[in-house]
């Protein structure tokens, strides 16, 4: 197993190359550029293509059709550009094409938009976290197996950290199970045969006149909440026997797993918590490791939005309070003072205080 | 035929109309279609399955399909496609090509969708020289939601919202959408056409044999207007819209080739269609 030193966007292209990925469309975009950077770079060699598209409406709906004929496709851009995108990720969520996206966010504060989205009507995708550069590698290249298996779009949520962290990572092969042939995807061959397709988010049907809401939709929510059934993901540790547990997701979730391992070697009741999949999120897990704790502390770098997931995952059982916030550097890039060890240490303890106030 | 020969819809059918569509090509797998009566969809979409065919890719083409009243057509056509979102068909026409380069890729919008909605996505398939052919049914009004102004909405036209007619003072001039494309240096041929008589519609079926013999010699991206008539969207008599059309439309939308063997004919120095000073 060879480790090299990649920063976290050039180990991700690695990994989507690995997944099969041929073709990328995107948009330059702090701290989302070097992810089309290295696509630029590698897919040629790989045999396949990378289009620097005039906007992020043209990227999302070039790997739209690349998507339509069966390749493995992606896009990606930061929080800004996502907005730009959402007509077309929920369309092509109704599609049901395997859009794997790139979501390099300015911090934390795109939760909402990644989990929640910003496009028409009922749809969902799923949303991946990574901790680490080494996760990333392996999430990325779950997320373009997945998004096949269910022809659903997935997204994986970075942030500046993420991108620009170099670690000694390998970026190995993921064993992944083959993939049915894709009877909906158009080559251009079935023409003139009288059973040609129509890759659509309508629930058109060749032949058939008129489309059937409807049902289509009900069978697409069907699939949404089998989704949320069987997707979601955690990362969890010594929640058997804590006063207060810390939740937190992505490269947050780095330092306050490290200020609990600091606080546990102390002998605080301590534990954490991370949702590796942020959509679906993974409420049961969170319920369970919840019971019986004075206290769940939510650590994101934002106004407070993951939080509403942690409240309805604890449904009352503790006491939910914000210990992150709002942090910037000065550009808006994310990089603010939250993310400090000690910082985020003190922030812990003072939540446990509280608890131990409480008993 | 003289207009009062011709079946109004304002009064009840004294005879059945002729049948007129038994032959079908052989990429349409029905004629039985819900658009107006009066409506030149349908036959800009026969002279388009038509040339597919004609060109040798009956067997390997794609069609990229954008939001409006022909998208109730593609049940009828025997061809792979992909369902776009309003305006976003040359981006997705440009993914699907990169991907499957030996296929004749087509687009298939109207005004409201390319020139409206999809204004730069088509300029930059253009610009970038993407072996894609995109076609477009212009018929100067957004005839799905029943009549609205759209781009290419000729100056003085009433519609749904420009009542009194469209003032260039209040509501903008109209794009010449091939003109803005036939310039551009990824543009291999451009053309307009029309469908309001069957010397139009000949003329509009060697333009899309064109244009999609300069995508496959892969000379770069090449587009087709054509004039359809929508009297539904106008206002007017059924049996008036291909007059309005070739009149009314004709005169600033003039049909003709814009861009053929690098060379560019801008719209204003095209002869003006007949009995148009």
């Amino acid at each position: 197993m060879t480790r090299r030193l990649l920063e976290g966007s050039e180990a991700m292209v690695e990994a989507a190359l690995l997944a099969g990925c041929r073709f990328f469309a995107g948009y330059p975009m702090t701290p989302f550029t070097e992810v089309l950077e290295h696509f630029a770079a590698k897919l040629p060699a790989a045999g396949g293509t990378c289009i620097n598209a005039e906007s992020e409406l043209e990227a999302i709906g070039m790997a739209w059709g690349a998507l339509a004929t069966g390749a493995r496709a992606a896009t990606g851009s930061t929080g800004q550009g996502l907005a730009l995108m959402q007509e077309s990720l929920s369309e092509i969520t109704r599609a049901e094409l395997p859009l794997v996206v790139f979501h390099m966010a300015r911090g934390q504060g795109d939760y909402y938009q990644a989990t929640r989205g910003g496009g028409h009507g009922d749809y969902r995708h799923p949303v991946y976290a990574p901790v680490d550069v080494g996760e990333a590698v392996e999430l990325t290249q779950q997320a373009f197996d997945l998004a096949d298996r269910w022809r659903n779009p997935f997204v994986l949520y970075g942030d500046y950290l993420l991108a620009h962290t170099a670690e000694a990572v390998a970026v190995e092969p993921l064993a992944c199970p083959p993939i049915p042939e894709k009877e909906w995807a158009v080559d251009g061959s079935l023409s003139g045969s009288g059973r040609s397709r129509n890759v659509n988010s309508l629930g058109m049907t060749k032949g058939r006149k008129g489309i059937e809401p409807e049902a289509f939709w009900q069978r697409l929510q069907a699939k949404h909440d089998q989704m949320a059934v069987e997707l979601p993901r955690f990362e969890a540790e010594h929640t058997d026997d804590c006063d207060l547990l810390v939740v937190a997701f992505g490269s947050l979730a780095r330092f306050a797993r490290h200020a609990v391992r600091e606080l546990r070697r102390d002998g605080a009741r301590v534990g954490y918590f991370r949702p590796v999949t942020l959509w679906p999120f993974p409420t049961e897990a969170l319920a369970l490791a919840a019971q019986g704790v004075a206290r769940v502390a939510v650590l994101e770098q934002n106004g407070g939005q993951m939080i509403d997931d942690v409240r309805l995952a604890v449904l009352g059982s503790a006491p939910v309070v914000p210990i992150g916030g709002i942090s910037s550097d000065d550009a808006g890039f994310g990089m603010g003072p939250l993310l400090d060890p000690v910082n985020v240490r003190i922030r812990v303890s003072g939540a446990l205080a509280g608890t131990e106030r409480a008993a | 035929m003289k207009v009062d020969e011709t079946i109004r819809t304002d009064t009840p059918p004294e005879r059945a109309a002729r049948k007129t569509g038994s032959f079908l090509p052989r990429l349409q797998l029905g004629a039985d279609h819900d658009l107006c009566p009066g409506c030149g969809e349908p036959v800009a979409l026969r002279i388009l399955l038509e040339a597919i065919e004609a060109v040798g890719c009956a067997e390997n083409s794609i069609g990229v399909i954008g939001i409006g009243c022909y998208t109730a057509l593609t049940p009828l056509m025997d061809v792979d496609l992909v369902q776009a979102l309003h305006g976003r068909a040359p981006s997705l026409a440009t993914g699907a090509k990169r991907m499957k380069p030996e296929t004749l890729l087509f687009t298939l919008q109207g005004d409201g969708d390319m020139v409206n909605e999809g204004l730069q996505e088509v300029l930059h398939t253009a610009a970038r020289g993407e072996r894609v052919t995109c076609v477009l049914l212009n018929n100067g009004v957004f005839g799905e939601t029943g009549g609205h102004m759209t781009s290419t909405t000729v100056l003085g036209q009433r519609t749904k919202n420009t009542l009194e007619g469209r003032d260039a003072s209040y509501h903008g001039h109209p794009i010449l959408i091939g003109d803005l494309l036939a310039q551009l240096d990824g543009t291999a041929y451009a053309a307009r056409g029309a469908v309001y008589d069957a010397p139009s519609v000949a003329r509009t079926q060697v333009m899309l044999r064109r244009a999609f013999e300069a995508q496959l010699s892969g000379a770069g991206f090449s587009f087709v207007e054509i004039l359809t008539m929508c009297p539904t969207g106008w206002f007017v008599p059924t049996a008036e819209g291909p007059g309005y059309l070739s009149k009314v439309m004709g005169s600033v939308h003039v049909t003709g080739e814009l861009k053929r063997d690098g060379q560019f004919t801008p719209t204003r120095e095209l002869p003006p269609p007949e009995g148009v000073e």
